[in-house]
């Protein structure tokens, strides 16, 4: 059934149906909202979970751990300085395999404060061993939720996921979403089945050991062999779903207008709204523009972004956080895709919507005309910025 | 209560704490997680920040622990339990654990008095059943032996030197059990590592609450202190006599003193024995300092009578 909602209620609406068994979160905006939802599932005992408020994120990240490792199926939401906060917890829940699915309410870094959007978050948590999805509606943030937690479960994988939704403009704008049967998408998720619970008392384990140069390396080296499973088990999640949902969602990049294009975007989450506007009034005029969306951001799926690309002669790849000192973290991922193809498009690193700012149709239009016409030379170009 | 016959019978039928972990010859730590662990008589589940005791219990692929424990970083112990015993609570209204399972925190005073307080606070305000136990050795000894908040005045740690202008710790200890007695909890104690029988008793008075539980326990360090590997007892005993580490408890929110010193030992005769407070007897204001000490001790001890006699629990406080 279809009905209007923000993407704090879609999410909250999917973690109700998963109703994991423990959830702790901290308030900070634009999360809050789904805390705050989550709360009242509690606390009118429509759910069984057993609500934490902890007194910080890095307590929420802790207590998922504790939580997670002691056998229960748990999530937590944050957004900026709570993922900073908490992002310590989040390497070791990774190093512990434990599938903690985490709400991320994609918000800029301090200093100055700011509340609005953009992804220097996700960006910060990139190397902690979670695996990252950016959503572009209220209705992916929905059935990614779903669709992250079945992953981060996985026998093969079990790691902590993270599902990025662009603050405000989808955490606090009405859409049409389209929720699953709350009885299908149970069956969906299926049952929690822990490994080595530390409530198991007449098998004791020790968590969280200590490792010397005699054992780490090799214990990193499995980590990365989990998280080298999860492009197959997502193809595999995201089939199950589209037979549940009807909704198809085929594979780690979504192509738009891409197949025949010359110039092309590539972008994560709400922006590729956005931009498929500009692409269709450009199309309109008879241009041949595409874009990429990326849909599963870590481990980022070099193959296939390569082979979407290789064929476009300008790619503009837009970055929304700075990587100090650095090109884009998007664009270097895009880059080092199209090392080894024997022909492939040059590149342009635009960086936009920092801290909120606006991007428009009109502008994303002006970057695709432009495309190809400065030197593709590793400078950072800036959208919509007073300079 | 349990005594000395008992706890060995449990520790023979389960040993909770193995033998062959790394920590130092003569470290008291061992003695209080022994202690305590057979002092519960239901399964345990336990948890530690990062410190001695972790690093030297857990190298993979060894273990000393044969409950199911966890470490998850330094400063997130109390955060780390409350989720364990959140799932406890859950899984049980679920059905899918059916014992009663009890829960311990086993952190240094680094993990608990600095770092970690905060998350010791919101866990015991959110009020998790559980007990944290204070392994307190008085410095961060795992990294070297720098000052924590629980170093005394006066100690020489690698961060509070005795310098040629400031002559180690300049300031006094953090009362992290009167902190948490602040967080109107069950069960607050202070135990030290030679009254163990003390520990045990109080540990099964702790257990008989719900709610959170606090045990502030001190240890010794050979290393941190300077003094002989085989001197944990004799130091911790001395700190006791001494007045300087009162055996007592707050039970919910009655004081009672367990042990009252029938002759006045200076605390001079507990600093003379550590290397870390040598330089108080061979500095010319030596004697001024161990007398500011020995005030601080006296004030914080008539503190404690004041507090036992206000809020005991025979109803003095009414009339
Ligand atoms: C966030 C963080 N900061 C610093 C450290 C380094 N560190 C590890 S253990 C420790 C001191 C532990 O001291 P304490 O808690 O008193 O326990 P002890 O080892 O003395 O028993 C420190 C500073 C760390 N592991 N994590």
């Amino acid at each position: 059934m279809r009905k209007v909602m923000t993407g704090h209620k879609a999410v909250a609406e999917a973690m109700r149906q998963i109703e994991p068994d423990v959830v702790a979160v901290y308030p900070i905006t634009p999360q809050s909202e789904i805390a705050e939802y989550y709360a009242d599932y509690v606390h009118d005992g429509i759910v069984h979970t057993e609500l934490v408020p902890v007194e910080s994120e890095h307590s929420a990240m802790s207590a998922c751990v504790g939580a997670a490792a002691a056998g229960a199926r748990v999530m937590t939401a944050t957004s900026s300085q709570g993922l900073a906060l908490l992002v310590e917890v989040l390497y070791i829940a990774a190093g512990m395999r434990l599938p903690i699915v985490t709400a991320l309410a994609n918000r800029s870094l301090s200093a100055p404060i700011n509340i609005h959007c953009d992804h220097s978050d996700a960006y910060l948590a990139r190397d902690a061993g979670a695996f990252q999805v950016f959503c572009e509606s209220a209705q992916e943030a929905y059935d990614y939720t779903l669709i992250a937690q079945r992953i981060a479960e996985h026998a093969k994988v079990r790691l902590p996921g993270i599902v990025n939704l662009d603050g405000f403009a989808l955490t606090h704008t009405s859409q049409v979403v389209e929720p699953l049967e709350d009885a299908v998408a149970k069956k969906f998720v299926g049952a929690f089945q822990p490994v080595h619970p530390l409530l198991d008392t007449d098998r004791p384990v020790t968590w969280g050991p200590f490792a010397m140069p005699d054992y780490y390396f090799e214990l990193k080296r499995a980590q990365q062999a989990a998280m080298e499973e999860i492009p197959a088990v997502f193809l595999e999640v995201q089939r199950a779903y589209a037979k549940t949902s009807g909704r198809a969602y085929g594979g780690f990049v979504d192509k738009y207008h891409l197949d025949d294009a010359d110039r092309a975007l590539v972008v994560l989450g709400s922006t590729a709204g956005t931009a498929k506007v500009a692409v269709d009034a450009l199309r309109a005029k008879g241009e041949r523009v595409g874009l990429l969306k990326v849909w599963l951001y870590r481990p980022f799926p070099y193959h296939e972004v390569a082979a979407a690309l290789t064929h476009v002669k300008h790619v503009g790849v837009l970055d929304r956080a700075i990587s100090f000192g650095a090109m884009g973290a998007l664009y270097s991922d895009v880059a080092t895709s199209l090392l080894r193809s024997a022909t492939r498009p040059a590149l342009h690193n635009y960086i936009y919507g920092l801290g909120g700012r606006d991007i428009t149709a009109e502008q994303l239009e002006e970057v695709l005309t432009g495309l190809g016409k400065a030197r593709p030379d590793e400078v950072l170009r800036y959208i919509g910025l007073r300079e | 209560m349990p005594n000395i016959k008992t706890l060995a019978q449990r520790e023979e039928k389960e040993v909770r704490f193995t033998p062959g972990h790394t920590l130092c010859a003569g470290c008291a730590e061992p003695m209080v997680v022994r202690t305590v662990l057979n002092a519960i008589e239901e399964p345990v589940v336990a948890a530690s920040p990062t410190g001695c005791l972790e690093v030297a219990t857990s190298r993979f692929p060894g273990t000393a622990w044969n409950v199911p424990w966890i470490h998850v970083a330094f400063e997130n112990a109390g955060a780390v339990i409350s989720g364990v015993e959140a799932a406890y609570r859950a899984l049980t209204k679920t059905g899918v654990v059916k014992k009663r399972i009890r829960f311990v925190v086993f952190g240094g005073d680094g993990g608990t008095y600095d770092i970690g307080l905060q998350a010791l606070s919101g866990a015991l305000e959110r009020g998790h059943d559980f007990l944290y136990v204070c392994v307190n050795n008085e410095a961060y000894m795992n990294t070297g032996v720098q000052r924590s908040s629980a170093t005394p005045r006066c100690a020489s740690a690698t961060t509070s030197p005795v310098g040629d202008e400031i002559p180690g710790k300049p300031q006094d200890r953090k009362d992290l059990t009167e902190i948490v007695v602040g967080h109107h909890v069950p069960y607050v104690g202070q135990a030290a590592v030679s009254h163990l029988i003390d520990l045990a008793n109080k540990v099964e008075r702790a257990m008989k609450f719900d709610g959170p539980k606090f045990l502030n326990v001190l240890t010794t360090c050979p290393l941190g202190w300077r003094t002989p590997r085989d001197s944990a007892i004799v130091q911790s005993k001395l700190a006791v006599e001494t007045r300087y580490w009162p055996l007592y408890e707050v039970i919910e929110g009655k004081y009672k003193i367990n042990y009252k010193p029938k002759q006045h030992v200076p605390v001079e005769e507990w600093l003379k024995t550590q290397g870390r407070f040598r330089h108080l007897f061979r500095d010319p204001k030596g004697k001024e300092r161990i007398a500011e000490f020995q005030a601080a001790v006296d004030r914080h001890w008539n503190d404690l009578l004041r507090k036992e006699q206000c809020l005991s629990g025979d109803g003095a406080e009414q009339g």
